[in-house]
């Protein structure tokens, strides 16, 4: 049942990324940017509430006529501050339910990632409770209605001697006091958020927090020009001797609020903890899938932190050396962060193929798929290409070749096959191109596995790819589960774009006999002796 | 495509989105109760009588008690439940035992009940029973009340004076 919503979602979100992309870029996806979306929606909520806070009064004429003034007389300023507040804060809302909902279709929420899956959970509450408080503060029609109903819902719990809603319901019971607390509430809960927006990022190595530069600045104008046009405004004054009977709701803060009368208060709070239940129950409902983590050898370790570096989850750290060599420091993998993407395998410069050592071991590597399989891997499929371009493909396990059976390595990453990977293949001639296929570019499952693959490529990120490897036969393919007809079409692209090259000067300092193409049929055999 | 065209795309992509954003944070608007009907509530917080008479201790009885916990009489903490009926153009709406509140069972029993009628003039009868009497009743109040469209009434009771109000 999961799993058919999961890739009903998935299906749902491919087909939304992929206009996506080709508009505004992998780069500035705003459907690759929604965590750090909702913190810049946070942060021009805050900006725009203490403005706002500068011309608010606390009483209870007051507050509405406040709200008024700053709305009617100052709409230049203060009633643009005011739009921006309240859409900002839905636009939080979006987010954060969009970015719930992706993280689910891609499976981002199991094993050690339970973490950043469960502390969203506080993040909901907390975010629905700041912009309930903000309502109510307005004291409008829409302010006396959610006065009432917060009030009912909290009644229904057994904690309270006398009905709050009481308060509400007639003159004379309500006093100023209860708006200063109400500022409080908004400042103080939204403070808290914010504290536990910094938990749920704690584990995420390079959390993204600030979206692009373009991005940030065509959705402030954006949001400029929606708030000219259709400014936040109040929905005339609260009247506690009559019901608001008609009011305007934000659906995007109370969807819940009219439910409360058409079913009941109690049914709207066993909708909320069944909500709850299932969201923090998730990461841990069957199936469960958890390979076992890298693993360090220290006889392979020299401590250069690459590993550190690019794993995407701080799985690693350096420690003091336990072996006596004379190096430093050394790896240590924390096995309840370590989802075992293999990046960390890619990242050591101890993961080259052309090792001529009868085990191939590294530095890091995946207990469950090895470096030493991997290669293994890479010589038996080339040994089966024929024709006249012979392209292998390197494909990660949740990218648009995971399904691929010709010709094709999987892998957990794309990241986990180290540059001298591709360099093997083209220089011992197992392959006349490289390809590797990997997530969409907006979509990488791993976070970074596609950025640190590109880094490795053009030589901005160790280890890099030897400049001798010929560019022109390497394609990099970036694209969805979803999206295998453009993956192959790339594929068979890039194929046809080999036969036009000119033969490969690269090759093995190996005896040409064993590596090179007429003696195919026997060279696997002898180089998986070789090796 | 071109760049500044290609940014306008852009833009217009995120201000349609955060238009419909602003749209639905007010539209479409609901409405709670039917058009011309108005809101009845009946709620009051209200401690009804103790269940039992105090009890003077016997000097045995106090010095069986600890030596600051020593004291004249007993008296049990647990209220009556209250009784409440509420008649609407001589219709009974409702009727209901109203247990205290608390863990013991010693705070004011209270009732919050919402009516939406029709705009138009009803006869109103509340009635209340808080002691130990097991027929009749020990307060109540009848009125014949204008409902105007969209009107909060509230059927409440002042311990302090004793009495159901109307407002």
């Amino acid at each position: 049942m999961i799993s058919a919503i999961r890739n009903a979602l998935r299906v749902g979100f491919a087909l939304i990324e992929e206009p996506f992309d080709r508009l505004f870029g992998p780069a500035l996806n705003p459907l690759a940017q929604l965590g750090a979306l909702g913190f810049f929606f946070f942060w021009i909520v805050a900006v725009s509430g203490i403005y706002l806070f500068i011309f608010f009064d606390t009483g209870i004429e007051r507050a509405y006529q406040s709200v008024e003034y700053l709305t009617r007389e100052q709409w230049f300023h203060a009633g643009v501050m005011r739009s921006f507040h309240r859409y900002a804060s839905d636009l939080m809302v979006v987010m954060v339910v969009v970015h719930l909902l992706r993280e689910f279709a891609y499976d981002h929420y199991r094993g050690v990632r339970w973490y950043s899956w469960f502390t969203g959970l506080p993040i909901i509450w907390l975010l629905y409770a700041s912009g309930i408080t903000g309502y109510w503060l307005v004291w409008d029609k829409l302010a006396q209605y959610v006065a009432i109903v917060s009030s009912e819902l909290l009644d229904w719990l057994p904690f309270f001697g006398e009905p709050i809603a009481r308060n509400f319901i007639s003159t004379g019971t309500l006093t100023s006091r209860f708006f200063s607390l109400m500022v409080f509430m908004h400042v103080a809960v939204p403070l808290f958020l914010l504290f536990i927006m910094w938990v749920h990022i704690l584990r995420i190595s390079r959390p993204k927090v600030n979206p692009p530069r373009t991005l940030a600045l065509l959705s402030l104008i954006a949001l400029l020009a929606v708030s000219i046009w259709k400014p936040a405004i109040s929905q005339g004054p609260a009247v506690l001797a009559k019901v608001p009977a008609q009011v305007g709701v934000d659906w995007f803060y109370l969807p819940l609020y009219p439910l409360a009368s058409i079913w009941s208060n109690g049914a709207v709070w066993a909708l909320l903890a069944a909500f709850s239940l299932m969201i923090g129950l998730m990461p841990w409902l069957p199936p469960l899938r958890r390979a076992k983590p890298a693993e360090i050898d220290l006889a392979h370790c020299n401590g250069c932190a690459r590993c550190v570096e690019d794993c995407p989850y701080e799985a690693i750290r350096m420690v003091g050396r336990t072996d006596g060599t004379p190096f430093p420091t050394q790896a240590q993998v924390n096995p309840s962060l370590c989802v075992s993407c293999g990046i960390c395998v890619g990242a050591c410069p101890s993961s080259t193929p052309f090792r001529r050592t009868q085990d191939l071991r590294t530095g890091i590597d995946l207990p469950e798929f090895s470096l030493k399989e991997i290669r293994e891997r890479v010589v038996e499929v080339a040994s089966r290409l024929t024709g006249p371009s012979r392209v292998l493909v390197l494909a990660c396990e949740h990218g648009a070749a995971a399904g691929r059976l010709e010709g094709t390595v999987v892998m957990p990453c794309v990241a986990m096959a180290p540059p001298s990977l591709i360099d093997f293949a083209l220089s011992r001639d197992l392959a006349d191109g490289v390809a590797i296929v990997g997530c969409a570019e907006s979509a990488c499952y791993n976070r970074l596995g596609i950025k640190w693959t590109e880094q490795r490529f053009s030589g901005e990120r160790d280890p890099y790819l030897r400049a001798r490897v010929p560019r022109e036969r390497i394609a990099t393919i970036w694209a969805s589960a979803l999206a295998v007809k453009k993956a192959e079409t790339e594929i068979a692209a890039f194929a046809a774009r080999l036969t036009t090259l000119s033969p490969k000067r690269l090759r093995s300092p190996l005896p040409a006999s064993v590596w090179s193409r007429p003696a195919k049929a026997c060279e696997a055999a002898e180089l998986r002796e070789e090796l | 495509m071109s760049r500044a065209l290609r940014l306008f795309g852009r833009f217009a992509v995120i201000a349609t989105l955060f238009a419909a954003v602003a749209w639905f944070s007010d539209h479409p608007a609901y409405r709670q109760i039917p058009e011309g009907s108005a809101v009845m509530m009946l709620t009051f917080v209200h401690g009804a009588d103790r269940r039992g008479e105090c009890r003077r201790l016997s000097p045995e009885e106090i010095q069986k008690l600890p030596p600051n916990m020593r004291r004249v009489q007993d008296c049990p903490r647990v209220r009556r439940p209250i009784y409440v009926e509420l008649d609407v153009n001589g219709r009974n709406v409702y009727r209901a035992s109203l247990p205290p509140t608390g863990i013991a069972g010693d705070g004011p029993s209270r009732v919050y009940q919402r009516f939406v009628l029709p705009a138009r003039t009803y006869d109103l009868a509340v009635r209340m029973r808080d002691t130990a009497r097991s027929e009749g009743f020990d307060h109540e109040r009848r009125d014949t009340i204008d409902l105007a469209a969209d009107q909060l009434l509230v059927v409440d009771y002042r311990s302090e004076s004793g009495e159901f109000i109307f407002r």
